[in-house]
Parts: C-alpha cells; sequence; structure tokens
C-alpha cells in the first residue's frame, strides 16, 4: 500500500471522497506498487477476472431464454441455438468459456506452485484461491447439468451418488441433494438456482483474494521480499495495466479460436442426446478439467476410499504453505525442487489422459502408480525437500544482480542468513 | 469481578442463548428440510408392470420412482449358475434364494451400488451385468462380483399380483 495521503484534486472530488473513499481506492489501485520483474505468469490474475466478468454477463443473458424444467430444459437450449438472436454466440462463449477459465485458473495454480506463492505471508491468499478453485468445480458441474442432455443426466447421478459413499447418512444426503430418488425435475431446479448462486460467491471471494493480495503485494519470479514502493517496483498503472491487457489479448485469440472453430471440441456428442434415465452412455467421462481427479477416484477399488483420495488430491492443497518446508519462494533458486514440479506436472497431465481412458488394464495400472505419486509429492517430497536441499544463493533485491552483472555472489545472500 | 459466581445475568445470558439457539435452528430446518421429495415426488411411489410378454432369458427395464427396475425372466440354466455360486466367493454374501423368491423371475433395481449408472445387460465376466461407468460386473442374481461396486443391486419390495402381473414399492 501506498503511504501517502492522497487528496483528490477538484472540490467535489475531496467532498466525495471525504464521505466514501473511494477515490483513495483507485488511487491505490492505480499507484499501488508492483515488482517489476513480474513475467507474463503474472497475467492470468487479470485473465481469469476477465473470465468471471465473462461467464457472469453471458450467463446472464442465457438465464433469460433458458427454462430449468426436465420437460423443456433441452428444447430450450436447442431454441438459444436456433431461434434466439445471437444465442449459438453466447451460448458458445459460455460454454467454452468454463474451459477458458479453467485453463486459466490451472496456468495460475502452476505459476503459485512454480514460484512458491504460496508460502508466507501469503497462505490466506492461497487458501482463498482454492476456496475459488473449490466454487469453480461446483459452479462448472451445475452448469453442465442444465442443458439436461445424457452427459448432463449421467454425470449429475455419478457425482451426487459420490456422497453415498459417507456411512450412515450417505443414502440420506444423496436423496435430500435429488429432492426425489433420483435425478429428475427437482435437482434440475435446485442446480439451476446453485449455478446462478456461485459465480456472485466467487466474485466476492475474488475481492477478499485482491485484498488479502494488497497486503504484502505480489511475489514476483525472484521471489524475495523487496521493499515498496522502490527501484524494484513499478506502478501497477499503467505498467502492469498493459502488460495483463496485452496477455488477455493473446488470450482471447486462444478463446476465439474455441468459439469460433471448434465450439464443441471440449463437449461429448452424447449431450446432444436428451437424458434418458433408462440408458447410461457407453463412455462416461467428465469435462476435461476434472479428469485427474477422475483418474484418483477410479484408481482405488474402494467406494468410499475413492471418493475420500479424490477429495484429499484437492483438499491437500490448501496444506501446501505447511507441507512445503523451504524457506525459499522460487523455484528458480531450487534446484532439486524445480525437477520434482515438472515431474509433479507430468504427473497430472498423465492423471487427466489416463481419466479419460476406460479404467482397465494398463490405464488403471498407469492411474494408480501417477496417483501414488501424486500424495507421495505432497506429503513426503515436499516436507523432505525442505531441509534436504541445497538451494542457490538469492538476491538481495531485484535490480541488484542486473545491475552488478548477475550472477553476483558478493551481492547475494545464502539460505542461512534468510533464516535470522 | 473478582467473585466467580454465577448470578442472575449469567443465567439470563445462558437461557437467552438457548432460546435463540432453538429459534435459529427451528427457522433453518425447514430450508433444509423443502428440499427433500415433496408430496408428489412420494405419491408416485408404486408401478404395476405387466409381464406376460416376457420370454425366458430375456430381461425388461421399468420406470420406478425415476429409476430403472430389471424384470428378467431367468432360464433354468442361469438359475442352476446363480444357485450354485458358493457364499464365499462373493463380496456382499447373499443368496440367490433371497433375492428371487419365485428364481424365474430376478426384480431388482437397475442401479449400479457404486455411482448409479445403468448397468449393461448380458455383459461382463460372470455372465450378468457389466457397469460401464467404472467397470462393476454383476452375476446372474445381481451380485457384485468384481468393481468397485460396494454391494449387490438392490432387490425393490415387489409381489406378484396374479401370475402375469408384478407390483413395485
Amino acid at each position: 500500500m501506498s503511504d501517502h495521503e492522497y487528496t483528490p484534486k477538484s472540490k467535489f472530488g475531496k467532498w466525495f471522497n471525504d464521505r466514501l473513499p473511494l477515490l483513495t481506492l483507485a488511487n491505490h489501485l492505480t499507484d499501488y506498487p508492483t515488482p517489476k520483474n513480474l513475467n507474463y505468469w503474472w497475467t492470468f490474475g487479470g485473465i481469469l477476472t476477465f473470465c468471471l466478468i465473462t461467464q457472469i454477463v453471458t450467463g446472464l443473458v442465457l438465464a433469460m431464454h433458458y427454462i430449468a424444467h426436465a420437460d423443456m430444459a433441452f428444447d430450450s437450449v436447442e431454441h438459444i441455438m436456433r431461434d434466439v438472436n445471437y444465442g449459438w454466440l453466447i451460448r458458445y462463449i459460455h460454454a467454452n468459456g468454463a474451459s477458458m477459465f479453467f485453463l486459466a485458473v490451472y496456468i495460475h495454480i502452476f505459476r503459485s506452485l512454480f514460484y512458491g506463492s504460496y508460502k508466507a505471508p501469503r497462505e490466506i491468499i492461497w487458501i482463498i484461491g482454492i476456496i475459488i478453485y473449490l466454487l469453480m468445480m461446483a459452479a462448472a458441474f451445475l452448469g453442465y447439468v442444465l442443458p439436461w442432455g445424457q452427459m448432463s443426466f449421467w454425470g449429475a447421478t455419478v457425482i451426487t451418488n459420490l456422497f453415498s459413499a459417507i456411512p450412515l447418512v450417505g443414502e440420506g444426503i444423496v436423496t435430500w441433494l435429488w429432492g426425489g430418488y433420483s435425478v429428475d425435475n427437482p435437482t434440475l431446479t435446485r442446480f439451476f438456482t446453485l449455478h446462478y448462486l456461485i459465480p456472485f460467491l466467487i466474485l466476492g471471494l475474488v475481492v477478499l483474494h485482491i485484498w488479502a493480495l494488497h497486503v504484502p503485494g505480489n511475489n514476483n519470479p525472484v521471489g524475495i521480499d523487496i521493499k515498496k514502493p522502490s527501484k524494484d517496483t513499478v506502478p501497477f498503472h499503467p505498467y502492469i495495466v498493459i502488460k495483463d491487457g496485452f496477455a488477455l489479448l493473446m488470450f482471447m485469440i486462444v478463446f476465439a479460436f474455441f468459439v469460433f472453430y471448434t465450439p464443441n471440441i471440449l463437449g461429448h456428442a452424447d449431450n446432444y442426446i436428451e437424458a434418458n434415465p433408462l440408458v447410461t452412455p457407453a463412455h462416461i467421462v467428465p469435462e476435461w478439467y476434472l479428469l485427474p481427479f477422475y483418474a484418483i477416484l477410479r484408481s482405488v477399488p474402494d467406494k468410499l476410499l475413492g471418493v475420500v483420495a479424490m477429495l484429499s488430491a484437492i483438499l491437500i492443497l490448501a496444506a501446501l504453505p505447511w507441507l512445503d518446508t523451504s524457506k525459499i519462494r522460487s523455484a528458480v533458486f531450487r534446484p532439486l525442487y524445480r525437477q520434482f514440479y515438472w515431474i509433479l506436472v507430468a504427473d497430472v497431465l498423465i492423471l487427466g489422459y489416463v481419466g479419460a481412458m476406460p479404467a482397465e488394464g494398463l490405464y488403471l495400472l498407469v492411474a494408480r502408480v501417477a496417483t501414488a505419486y501424486y500424495f507421495l509429492h505432497f506429503l513426503v517430497i515436499l516436507p523432505v525437500l525442505g531441509w534436504k536441499e541445497k538451494t542457490l544463493p538469492i538476491p538481495l533485491s531485484i535490480t541488484e544482480p542486473i545491475l552488478g552483472g548477475s550472477p553476483n555472489l558478493a551481492t547475494a545472500k545464502n539460505k542461512e542468513s534468510l533464516n535470522k | 469481578m473478582s467473585e466467580k459466581k454465577t448470578n442472575r445475568r449469567d443465567f439470563l445470558f445462558t437461557a437467552t442463548y438457548a432460546v435463540g439457539a432453538v429459534g435459529v435452528g427451528a427457522t433453518i430446518w425447514p430450508m433444509i428440510d423443502q428440499m427433500n421429495p415433496d408430496a408428489s415426488v412420494k405419491a408416485l411411489a408404486s408401478t404395476e408392470v405387466d409381464v406376460s410378454a416376457v420370454n425366458p432369458g430375456k430381461t425388461i427395464t421399468v420406470l420406478w420412482r425415476g429409476k430403472p427396475v430389471f424384470i428378467r425372466r431367468r432360464t433354468q440354466d442361469e438359475i442352476a449358475e446363480a444357485r450354485s455360486v458358493k457364499l464365499e466367493d462373493l463380496k456382499h454374501p447373499e443368496k440367490d434364494e433371497d433375492r428371487a423368491a419365485n428364481p424365474e423371475w430376478l426384480v431388482m433395481l437397475g442401479v449400479c451400488t457404486h455411482l448409479g449408472c445403468v448397468p449393461l445387460d448380458q455383459k461382463g465376466e460372470y455372465n450378468g451385468w457389466f457397469c460401464p461407468c467404472h467397470g462393476s460386473h454383476y452375476d446372474i442374481s445381481g451380485r457384485i462380483r468384481k468393481g468397485p461396486a460396494p454391494t449387490n443391486m438392490e432387490i425393490p419390495k415387489y409381489e406378484f399380483v396374479n401370475a402375469n402381473t408384478i407390483k413395485i414399492g
């Protein structure tokens, strides 16, 4: 936060700001000192905000034409596609927007993992982020049910049945979620309500996420604490605004490619068949962004333990700031962690691949090994690396190694002095 | 504040919190219970099915409470196979006699006990049903033999109204 007091120039501005300090807030956001070495991996926060706004705006418009009723939902979606002016465009933006949202959030999360952005003092930012991620998955799942196609119906059946794994009360909870004895109209109407609610919850959490970020300020590729404002920082506007804006444009090109050239490639053809409670599609798979967790679910041969493993795989991320015992944030100065990081990336991609394949033979074996490794990474490798790894010397500031001709060991401090 | 004696004010606070908690609970419960099956859903509790057209070795699927019910007329070979299985070999031990009182007719919920998909007829390694979602194999009595499902497919409450009609529910 900038320390200097802000006073609006105009008389009216001053009058207003004394009563509601919105202009002080705007000034804080524009002048906000940002590390000057932020690379393009840091632009995904802005991109994600864009994704959220896009989903809310297109979703509002779709809700004006969609009918949340088991007999009419499927037809109303086709009505949007064929009859409503630009309905096809709005629906394709919304449907592909969900995938783009997850693409961006995965890059955002893996950026944090690489540069140690979840470490002290940024644990709360990270945990709010994980809650947002959980809500995103809930919103995506609920939204996928609304077109009431075969994948909608059977996806809803499988996911709600996860709760039946809970001992004693599980079946009661599932009936309560359904509002009946199977997924049916009462389920659809409540899913629509919740799908409408969750983006606004996410919006609220995004405000907290950014608020919590603005207390310590951004992490940076070097991962060191910096003085703010100083030679190491630039004001958010115009420097970061322009950089974020350029990255957003690049992102929108990818987004537009999907919307205009392959709008259905990320979906399933089965969802253009109306829901039929008597026939399960031959091969049920969730959307691509949930596949790694689906692979973990299927790799465990026991129903309850499978569900526990899948949930743990997500919730373990919330404990990450305490599982990673290394004091050094950025993987740039952690030669061993850097290798394990890329193994983890590969592991998650493999899980995603086998999640899309039938759960049998070699696929099942690979899924089991990859699941075991996933937990090994967080529960064993990270805590042990923290005290075994010989880290590289970190610079005193962002500017110093560059001005002094990096790497300059004389201007660097080592891990021991950091621990003081 | 040195004396730690319970006085009138402490009692009033405790009583107020207690009444407040009951009031909050009584207000929240209708909000939660409204999501449970409503009267119109519960009203559709039973279905009658005419099975006169079902030949031995065939299965029909009917909808009951929004869920599929398999009605299979089993052949003599299938009955013999179902009854010959040893209970030790079963993950969820149930005698075929207890699952199909009339051995010719197997009436069960066509819902995989893993995550609720509809298993496919005459598929899988045990000559019964196979769930395509996560690979559970059921035998000709609908008992789980292999895969992630924890229990056998459920037998609903049903009765023969007459020789050709089954009432489910």
